[in-house]
């Protein structure tokens, strides 16, 4: 091949009735013609962006009916329109949690809250990334397990909670396996049906490049799915949190559920306040943390 | 590899519908050369793609043999290599790691490297190797695909449709490109296309597929040799006699004195 010739394939624009002249004067422009050729997107940055999109206003935005809230529940509570003893002042509540640090329980109750959260949620999601991969992978899989596994979705979190503390005790155990059970099926639900509804001719491309099991696996149908595992794992968390409280509100002397229901016998409205704002500020925290994650593998995998 | 003849012997294949059997083809016998460019061409729905993908290995055929080299083809066979009327290129890889997806099982790595630079700058993609394929045109993206379809070195190289969803000016480039990424690396190459130009332009031989409407299923009508060697001229009256034999063939009215109208070389006067 002459070095004129390459230059044209080199451009993608190859002239062939053309001299290697036209070629050489051809190479010039292309440059500008492969430019206009691709359809980059926008960049943000060249033009003004929109406030909802600028990430103070994001957080301020976010934070103004959570402060709007404090202030009316303030106002409402000190004014004298709803009794202390139904709705205690954001101050009582700030004193009973100064309190119950003071008595070091209160680090005690959230760390052992999450500590249940996190491992329960670890194996829950470990054992529906497993069996939801099995079962949207496998036909066979999916027409043998998917019915059971329907089935045991139906059951509702708390009719499994006599069963573990028989089978169990009223230890770590119960608790951590009734969180997993939790976490499991958003994971097992959507990464299945997620790997099912892998773009078909992507994987007929793969297979035809000579990939098959654990390759195409890994090549092709895994990257696909990474996007929904993320936000699989995103509803599994939040799951976690829904049954934690389940856990601890039936058997249990440590934990925020445990705080929620001793406070409800003993009439702690403060403490019973403190322990719900607790858990939507540790639950919204995670699953920021998770949803940070997530904003990454779609940039990444999408 | 280097080039490899392909034979089809007496290739049919049926699908089961809820219908029932739906003949497809039947009884297709082409033999193409090493280093051939042989065009299949037909009307939608009959059989074109089926028959290259039974050539590639992804689809079997109910019926006959195809082999490449003489031996039969086997699923999604080594020995050649497709590109598929849509890119289908991975959108979490760069049209760089596209391309390499291409390459033979157990290439090197500085050597799949090399291939990969090297097939990029041939099809002139060298400026977006780290592109992403969303953020390259549908040219860019299929020119991608035919990347990665040489990586794999294919011995026969099967285009189905490869230009198809591409505008017209972008497809005749295209067509170019082919060209000499044929001469480049001479591969047979079977092509399914639509277009009785696109065809004649870059074929030795075209292939038309077609049903006699009595027995179910098509085959092979007319077997075109395209004369004159490559790049060969678009406007020529030789082609342009073929084109209108081609599209005879496939149902199309030529229009004009085919049709027995008179050809006029004044204007009419009003009324006409």
């Amino acid at each position: 091949m002459t070095d004129a010739s390459h230059a044209a394939l080199s451009t993608g624009a190859a002239i062939h009735d053309g001299a290697a002249v036209r070629v050489a004067v051809n190479s010039g422009t292309t440059s500008i013609a492969a430019g206009r050729e691709a359809s980059v997107p926008p960049e943000p940055s060249g033009e003004r962006r929109r406030l909802v999109d600028r990430r103070w206003f994001r957080i301020l935005g976010g934070a103004l009916i959570p402060l709007a809230l404090l202030a009316l529940w303030q106002w409402v509570s000190t004014s004298g329109l709803v009794p202390l003893s139904q709705l205690p002042s954001p101050e009582m509540v700030w004193l009973a949690a100064v309190d119950l640090a003071q008595r070091g329980v209160l680090g005690l109750y959230v760390a052992i809250s999450t500590q249940r959260v996190f491992i329960g949620f670890a194996f829950g999601a470990a054992a529906g990334l497993a069996l939801g991969a099995i079962v949207g992978l496998s036909r066979l899989a999916d027409v043998l397990l998917a019915p059971t596994l329907g089935g045991i979705r139906a059951v509702p979190s708390l009719a499994w909670v006599p069963l573990l503390i028989l089978w169990f005790g009223i230890g770590e155990d119960s608790k951590v396996i009734l969180i997993a059970i939790g976490a499991f099926f958003p994971v097992y639900t959507i990464v299945s049906a997620a790997l099912r509804h892998v773009d078909r001719q992507l994987i007929e491309a793969g297979r035809a490049f000579g990939l098959h099991g654990l390759a195409l696996f890994a090549t092709v149908q895994l990257p696909a799915v990474v996007p929904s595992v993320l936000s699989a794992l995103r509803l599994a968390l939040a799951q976690a949190w829904l049954f934690l409280v389940a856990a601890e509100l039936i058997a249990s002397s440590m934990g925020l559920g445990f705080l929620l229901l001793d406070s409800g016998q003993n009439g702690r409205i403060d403490r019973i306040f403190l322990a719900i704002i607790l858990l939507a500020l540790l639950g919204k925290l995670t699953d920021s943390v998770v949803a940070l994650i997530e904003r990454w593998a779609i940039r990444r995998w999408a | 590899m280097t080039a490899a003849s392909v034979s089809f012997r007496a290739v049919g294949r049926a699908f089961d519908t809820n219908a029932g059997r739906r003949q497809v083809l039947r009884d297709v016998d082409l033999e193409v050369a090493a280093g051939e460019i042989v065009a299949i061409l037909g009307p939608s729905g009959c059989g074109k793609s089926t028959l290259l993908r039974i050539a590639g290995g992804l689809d079997h055929a109910s019926a006959g043999v195809v082999s490449v080299d003489g031996t039969a083809v086997v699923p999604f066979d080594p020995r050649s290599a497709v590109g598929f009327q849509e890119p289908r290129l991975l959108p979490w890889r760069t049209v760089a790691g596209n391309v390499a997806l291409g390459l033979p099982r157990g290439t090197s790595k500085t050597a799949g490297r090399d291939k990969v630079a090297r097939l990029i700058e041939l099809v002139g993609l060298a400026d977006f190797a780290g592109h992403r394929p969303r953020e390259i045109s549908g040219g860019m993206a299929q020119r991608t695909s035919l990347a990665r379809a040489l990586a794999r070195n294919p011995g026969v190289l099967l285009l189905d449709e490869p230009f198809g969803a591409l505008d017209a000016l972008t497809r005749l480039k295209m067509q170019d490109l082919l060209l000499d990424v044929h001469a480049a690396a001479p591969t047979t190459v079977l092509l399914v296309t639509h277009d009785v130009d696109e065809a004649l332009q870059l074929a030795d031989r075209v292939v038309l597929l077609g049903s006699d409407g009595e027995a179910p299923g098509a085959d092979i009508r007319q077997i075109v040799v395209v004369p004159g060697s490559r790049p060969r001229d678009r406007g020529s009256a030789e082609l342009a006699e073929l084109r209108g034999r081609l599209l005879d063939g496939l149902g199309i009215d030529r229009h004009g004195a085919a049709r027995g109208i008179e050809a006029t070389t004044t204007i009419p006067h009003y009324p006409y």
